[in-house]
């Protein structure tokens, strides 16, 4: 049997980067043992990005911009915080990435371990031949309690990872994994929060015990010796604790990977699975990696790198995504994006966004794939498709065959910076834009940094969150232009 | 070809309510405001008219939909009342109605009135417009002002202006029109306003700041309509006949193809060209006396005037500057404070700019009076530069 592993890895982190400092110091008066957690930045998704649009913007780094992506046989989508209870989040994400009808998506929750699991089912999937390339995708955006330490120890990201039998960055050595009723937090359904327990019995009963014993049966099963481990990654917001179990297992101490806590925080099912993707980002061949995570028990995959790592190489990588993140000073900004303030949203902000479940079925390509027209004819291009042409002096009738815009050049027409209709983020900027080899939409932009829009600029295609309809629970989703 | 509208109906009386900010004054008193002055200047009684359009556009914070909100204000006496509704042209469309009926001789005597009752929605700028299912699914969620300031962006890229050139141009198109507006005692904002004043007002959409923005009102305007021999048996004389009526509509090439540039719109030049052709204007620039433009904006005023073909392609901002559209220019535009100052009851508007040019043309503006005007133009315009209706009308003596 050919060797199944990683084929690509990728990760995403919002733009924004919310200044712990900012948010410490807003809520000492309250909770002065915070302080002591208000060094660096944790990642902020803006009002507008949700697991959901998080994995998609990962998965589209992943695959490229190829119109093709008939070869991913199945998604596995993985994250606590999944928008919908009951509709396909996976579903959703499918259609945004214009893959097949005939892909089989999978939504794994639960529990923050959940992002591995769908690592550890993707590998058995391909491992049994039932799929040749398996998408899997985690992400989180996990709300706090104001004035918690959570909000300042969560991060908001996304990962996405290849699994396949061919052309593979990291072979998969052995994967294990084990079910505890470990309740260190929970969080019932329609509740915001969680609701934790107090971290020594976490550390010490949890951690401390689960982890190595995982480990432990990992390495012996497989006959490994724990020295050869050259990357340890194990998520944990509590400091040393993967020290301590590197210790435990014989795992040396100095290759505990980083966990990224100081500039993103903890992106919860995402996190082990994006520490992964820094890790092999700078990783040599042959480097045996073993990655965990912990929550309802703990998975553990054991990879190790081929040749091929050395070639391996993505454009907006974990460090640059670091590198590019933008400080965010405004703790107010982060508490209206996440809805954690009852704030004036005016009377324009009352509009009825009761979404006609109809009509997003029968333009379900328009508007979660960004899929328009071109006319067989005429070689016109439009948004969205339609029976007759828009074709100038040749309105031909169903001439029309899909062409997919999400992944084309395009640029700015008109704009403006709208201060008077509703927007979690004003000024609402707005305009028309046009794609390079033809058709144009009058649509949102977003991630807008002051004076980065002016017409002739180049833009991106980001899937976001169109609106949300808070009396029916009901989140929209479309493409919205990014200045680049 | 068709032969035209030209002189074949007459304008027999109109009417105008006050507009503005009418909070003791319900959508059936705008009308009635309306109506009996039409009907005064027309000097007949309501059983003389045959029939009429009503032309109305938001019905869920006005008088609601249908014709029965008209025919029960104005107790008619059970003669046809048509709603028309085509975005902020609507009153065009009513005018247009009336206008048709006559010429086609299915009516004698028809009226038009539109009325809008935009102060019931408790704040400022007009509610959101609904438009469908699928619309609202990928469009933004933005705002009148939002959809027309991108004609600053495009027209700036389009013609090399600089930022601060396009804001102190469309400034003076406001600065001119509250100048006419405080001459005018039906108008909703009567006070004139500096350019200082204007250029550094609150920012609503970039580029365009509180003063670039019409006057969001309530109010109601009609005219009742019928042949030149029919007025003439009534007594009237000093004649204002229909010399030209077209409307363009977009069909989608602005807004889903990439040959429009933005910086124009592509209904208004059809409308332009087709009504010329229809008076018998070649040179509009000389042969245009007066217009009523349909200024929402300050911005959508300034790329209109060469839409228009007043003014030279890129050329606008240089005419706007040297007070070619100005009370004393060659060819003011906005004499009665425009939509800018006179106000926007949306289905009322088009009618009320006709009101404007027929009471200029018959020399009873009083202070506002131009000097024996001949010609007429009223551009009503509905929905955004992307996506709109265009009606382009010209009367005159006939």
């Amino acid at each position: 049997m050919s060797e199944v592993g990683i084929s690509s890895i990728v990760g995403y982190i919002p733009k924004l980067r919310l200044l712990r400092k900012s948010v410490a110091e807003s809520n000492a008066w309250l909770a002065p043992n915070l302080m002591g957690k208000s060094k660096g930045t944790r990642s902020m998704a803006s009002w507008d990005e949700d697991s959901v649009t998080m994995s998609v913007e990962a998965a589209r780094r992943l695959l490229g911009p190829e119109d093709d992506r008939s070869h991913v046989d199945n998604v596995f989508l993985a994250s606590t915080t999944m928008p919908f209870a009951d509709r396909l989040n996976s579903g959703i994400v499918r259609a945004a990435l214009t893959l097949e009808e005939s892909t089989q998506c999978t939504d794994i929750s639960s529990t923050l371990k959940c992002g591995t699991t769908a690592l550890i089912n993707a590998i058995s999937s391909v491992q049994s031949g039932k799929s040749n390339y398996s998408l899997v995708l985690s992400s989180d955006k996990r709300k706090s309690r104001v004035g918690s330490a959570q909000e300042l120890d969560f991060g908001d990201a996304s990962a996405a990872i290849g699994i396949s039998d061919n052309n593979i960055i990291a072979k998969v050595l052995a994967t294990s994994s084990v079910s505890v009723d470990f309740v260190d937090h929970f969080r019932a359904p329609n509740e915001e929060f969680d609701y934790n327990w107090e971290e020594r019995w976490i550390r010490d009963e949890g951690y401390l015990k689960i982890i190595p014993k995982l480990i432990n049966n990992l390495l012996k099963e497989n006959d490994i010796n724990p020295s050869e481990i050259k990357k340890f990654i194990l998520p944990c917001i509590f400091p040393r604790v993967p020290q301590t179990i590197s210790k435990i297992c014989g795992i040396d101490p100095e290759n505990v990977v980083d966990n990224l806590a100081l500039n993103v925080g903890d992106s919860g099912s995402a996190h082990p699975l994006l520490m992964l993707t820094h890790v092999l980002e700078n990783a040599e061949p042959n480097e045996k990696i073993l990655v965990c995570s912990f929550g309802g028990g703990g998975d553990a995959i054991l990879l190790e790198t081929t040749k091929l790592i050395s070639k391996f190489e993505n454009d907006e990588s974990i460090s640059t995504l670091l590198d590019n993140g933008v400080e965010e000073t405004n703790y107010m900004k982060y508490l209206t994006f996440n809805d954690l303030v009852k704030w004036e949203k005016g009377m324009r902000g009352e509009i009825d966004r009761k979404t006609a479940l109809t009509t997003l079925y029968r333009h379900n390509d328009a508007i979660i794939g960004l899929v328009g027209g071109k006319c067989s004819k005429t070689g016109t291009i439009q948004f969205p498709a339609s029976r007759v042409s828009v074709s100038p002096n040749s309105p031909d009738i169903d001439t029309q065959e899909p062409y997919k815009l999400s992944e084309k050049r395009a640029n700015i027409l008109s704009w403006s910076a709208d201060y008077l209709s509703f927007s979690v983020n004003p000024p609402n900027y707005y305009g028309i834009v046009s794609f390079e080899e033809g058709g144009r939409i009058m649509m949102d932009f977003t991630d807008v940094g002051e004076g980065e829009i002016e017409s002739g600029k180049d833009v991106k295609m980001v899937f976001r969150i169109k609106a949300i309809d808070e009396a029916r629970g009901f989140t929209r989703y479309f493409w919205k232009a990014v200045p680049i | 070809m068709a032969s035209g509208i030209k002189d074949k109906v007459a304008i027999l009386g109109m009417g105008c309510s006050k507009f503005g900010e009418r909070w003791d004054t319900s959508p059936d008193d705008l009308m009635v405001e309306a109506y009996i002055e039409a009907l005064d200047d027309a000097g007949i009684e309501p059983n003389q008219l045959d029939a009429a359009w009503f032309s109305h556009h938001i019905d869920d914070i006005g008088a609601g939909k249908g014709g029965t909100p008209m025919s029960i204000a104005l107790r008619l006496p059970n003669i046809s009342v048509t709603r028309v509704e085509n975005y902020c042209a609507s009153g065009s469309e009513a005018f247009r109605g009336a206008v048709y009926a006559v010429a086609a001789g299915a009516a004698d005597i028809a009226i038009a009135l539109g009325m809008e009752k935009l102060k019931d929605t408790g704040y400022g700028g007009l509610p959101a417009t609904n438009y469908g299912t699928f619309g609202p699914q990928i469009g933004p969620s933005g705002s009148a002002p939002g959809n027309f300031a991108q004609l600053a962006s495009a027209y700036r890229a389009k013609h090399g202006v600089s930022a601060e050139d396009m804001k102190r141009a469309i400034a003076h198109v406001s600065v001119k029109s509250h100048a006419n507006g405080a001459k005018n005692p039906k108008a909703h904002l009567q006070k004139e306003v500096t350019e200082e004043q204007v250029l550094n007002a609150p920012m609503i959409a970039e580029p365009l700041g509180l003063f670039d923005c019409c006057g969001v009102s309530d109010g109601a305007a009609a005219a009742i309509v019928t042949t030149p021999e029919i007025a003439k048996s009534l007594g009237k004389d000093n004649l204002i006949s229909v010399k030209a009526l077209q409307l363009s509509v977009s069909n989608g090439l602005e807004s889903h193809h990439n040959t429009w540039d933005g910086s124009y719109f592509h209904t208004v030049r059809i409308a332009a060209k087709k009504a010329y052709a229809e008076a018998g204007i070649t040179k509009p620039r000389e042969e245009v006396s007066m217009m009523e433009v349909h200024d929402c904006f300050s911005v959508t005023e300034l790329v209109t005037m060469e839409d228009l073909f007043i003014s030279e392609e890129g050329q606008a901002v240089k005419d706007v500057m040297d007070g070619f559209y100005d009370a004393d220019g060659p060819v003011p535009c906005q004499i009665d404070g425009g939509l800018k100052c006179f106000g926007h009851p949306i289905g009322a508007s088009g009618l009320r700019m006709l009101y404007e040019m027929y009471l200029q043309l018959q020399g009873r503006a009083d202070k506002r009076q131009l000097k024996n005007p001949s010609i007429g133009l009223t551009h009503n315009l509905g929905g955004q530069p992307a996506n709109n209706v265009c009606s382009v009308a010209i009367i005159g003596s006939l």
